[in-house]
């Protein structure tokens, strides 16, 4: 256990020391403040509060941003240490391969995670600040939104070790996670989006496609997120699963959930066969 | 259970072989290291050295034979709890201290974080130790590297090619160092390109050629074995130079002096036969056989013995 704890601690500094923390929190705040500044000008017509409309921006461009992030934090884990040889330092000590995996996911966790709640601490103070209507805030979703967003992070994180367990050059692994950021986030949406205009009112549209997007951790977190504010539900033009049972309740995130677990399990599997 | 030092292990190879395709890497290695000893592997690149270590360390599996560590299975946890290694090529993290380097593997290896200080002053980077290692210099890497391997007086020392990146000074410290470990229990095994940069420092010395072990024993015994020839040099007045050629052969060098080679045999005869002769002789050097030359002598190729080209 203790080794998993170290392998976890210098993960994190490195993090640190590497400036991904500075870098992707700075990434993060950035583009949080400029939808909350974004949403107080158009707050005029919107009879909600600035912060209910923030989140709902926020969790639209958290489905981009975060899986990239992660993707990227991830993705050299396994390839670049066998790049710098020190994975056969690493093995070659007593430390289970599952407990070098889990350590290295506990570490990415913590930056990633450090990143997400300084941005969106310093996004919901701002519309807070900016919101002239007063009223109860509500800080339920904003926690949500918070702690979903680290369990999409989790999921990428997963994924990219996938990626960095089953190449052995690190730029192969870049390779893949940028293709897998682009399946995931992007092309899934598009090819889903199509397969709902090609079949109308259809079985697809009514049976088939919740369960698609529910598959999909990125769109799972976009359901959960989304069955607060059905204006941005709109906006995404994915109204059709608001009346769905699947987009209503908690157990939406099982999906994410499942990813992480089975992404990490396999990553595990793909690291025993590793020969440093 | 996880800080216990595992003293008086061993090292077991047994005809091991390992090919990568058409390559034999090893081709029915038997070797041992026994506690306390160290046993230098020579060869030229590609010989195999790598190849052993990564069996031992059970990342690849020989295709016959059977590699153990200390009676277990290489590779196996308890197995790994006895060893330590140190790889031909590592780049720890530039922004990571070299104290924070040390004290991963520490942790990694079950030994107590107090240990990584000592380990550090042990190979002389106590004073740059709270410096990042991106500042260091090669040798400090590889001392770095070294730090690594040695902290919590391991059983068991794998090194692979350690003394590569040292300058000459700090080959001696390591040697020194590994002295100490052997001293106390340690077995180690090293590779290294030649005889000469181990400084006759390792108790026995084994050469893979190809794949193939064509030497093992101690330096003494190969040099004996290798039946190389001596070096005599005598340094005469220039008067007697041209006699003394004639008597004893061999070729005249600055016109002062007389080189004879001759067997380890006959240099005994040969010695006391210029001994007894009349006239001057301002000295007599004795060259034996470097060990480059030893060591060209196992691992050149012959012709006609190779399994490969
Ligand atoms: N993973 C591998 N795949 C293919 N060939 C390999 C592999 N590892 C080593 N070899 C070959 O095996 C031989 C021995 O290599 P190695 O053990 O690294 O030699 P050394 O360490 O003595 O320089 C070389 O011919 C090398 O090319
Ligand atoms: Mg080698």
């Amino acid at each position: 256990m203790n080794a998993l704890l170290a392998i976890a601690r210098t993960e994190a500094r490195l993090g640190f020391r590497n400036s991904w923390v500075l870098l992707s929190t700075v990434i993060l705040t950035l583009f949080a403040v400029l939808l909350v500044l974004l949403g107080s000008g158009a707050s005029g017509q919107v009879d909600a509060p600035l912060l209910s409309v923030s989140i709902a921006s926020l969790s639209t461009l958290s489905v981009y941003l975060i899986p990239l992030i992660a993707l990227l934090l991830s993705f050299d884990a396994i390839a670049g240490e066998i790049d710098r040889g020190t994975l056969q330092l690493v093995l070659a000590t007593p430390i289970p391969r599952w407990q070098l995996l889990a350590g290295k996911f506990l570490g990415h966790l913590a930056v990633l995670s450090i990143a997400i709640i300084v941005s969106s601490g310093i996004a919901a103070a701002l519309a807070i600040a900016l919101d002239d209507q007063g009223g109860a805030q509500p800080l339920g979703d904003l926690a949500a939104l918070t702690a979903t967003s680290i369990l999409l992070g989790a999921v990428f994180i997963a994924i990219g070790y996938v990626a960095s367990a089953s190449v052995r050059q690190t730029g192969t692994a870049a390779a893949l996670a940028v293709g897998i950021w682009l399946a995931a986030v992007v092309l899934y949406d598009l090819a889903l989006l199509g397969g709902l205009l090609a079949s109308g009112e259809g079985v697809f549209a009514r049976s088939v496609f919740p369960w698609l997007l529910l598959v999909n951790p990125a769109d799972a977190f976009r359901l959960f997120n989304m069955s607060a504010t059905d204006a941005s539900l709109a906006q995404a033009g994915l109204g059709s699963v608001s009346g769905s049972p699947l987009a209503q309740g908690a157990w939406v995130l099982a999906s994410p959930v499942a990813w992480t677990l089975a992404a990490i399990l396999f990553a595990v599997v793909l690291l025993r066969r590793v020969r440093p | 259970m996880e800080g216990q030092h595992a003293m008086n292990a061993s090292v077991d190879i047994r005809s091991v072989s390992k090919s990568f395709g058409a390559v034999h890497a090893l081709d029915q290695v038997s070797l041992s290291v026994a506690p306390g000893e160290t046993l230098a592997l020579l060869g030229h690149n590609g010989a195999g050295k790598t190849t052993l270590f990564r069996i031992l360390l059970g990342f690849i599996a020989p295709d016959g034979g059977e590699a153990q560590i200390g009676g277990l299975e290489a590779g196996s946890r308890q197995a790994r709890r006895m060893i330590s290694y140190l790889p031909e090529n590592v780049a720890f993290p530039k922004t990571l201290t070299g104290r924070e380097v040390v004290e991963l593997y520490a942790a990694l290896k079950g030994v107590a974080k107090s240990e990584a200080g000592q380990a550090l002053e042990k190979v002389g980077l106590g004073e740059a130790a709270s410096r990042c290692c991106g500042t260091y210099s090669k040798g400090m890497r590889q001392r770095l590297g070294l730090a690594q391997a040695i902290v919590g007086s391991p059983g068991i020392l794998l090194l692979d090619e350690p003394t590569s990146g040292l300058d000459p000074l700090s080959r001696q410290d390591f040697y020194q160092l590994i002295a100490d470990l052997a001293g106390r229990g340690t077995a180690v095994l090293l590779s290294s390109h030649g005889l000469s940069e181990l400084e006759a420092r390792a108790s026995r010395v084994a050469i893979l050629r190809k794949g193939k072990l064509v030497a093992d024993g101690p330096l003494g015994n190969l040099q004996r074995d290798a039946r190389l020839p001596t070096r005599i040099r005598v340094k005469t007045a220039p008067a007697d130079v041209e006699t003394l050629h004639r008597e004893f052969g061999g070729r005249r060098i600055n016109g002062a002096s007389v080189e004879v080679t001759c067997d380890p045999d006959e240099k005994m005869a040969i010695l006391a036969a210029i001994h007894q002769r009349p006239g001057a002789i301002a000295d007599i050097e004795l060259i034996p056989p470097s060990l480059d030359e030893v060591y060209r002598h196992y691992s050149a190729c012959e012709p006609g013995k190779e399994v490969r080209s």
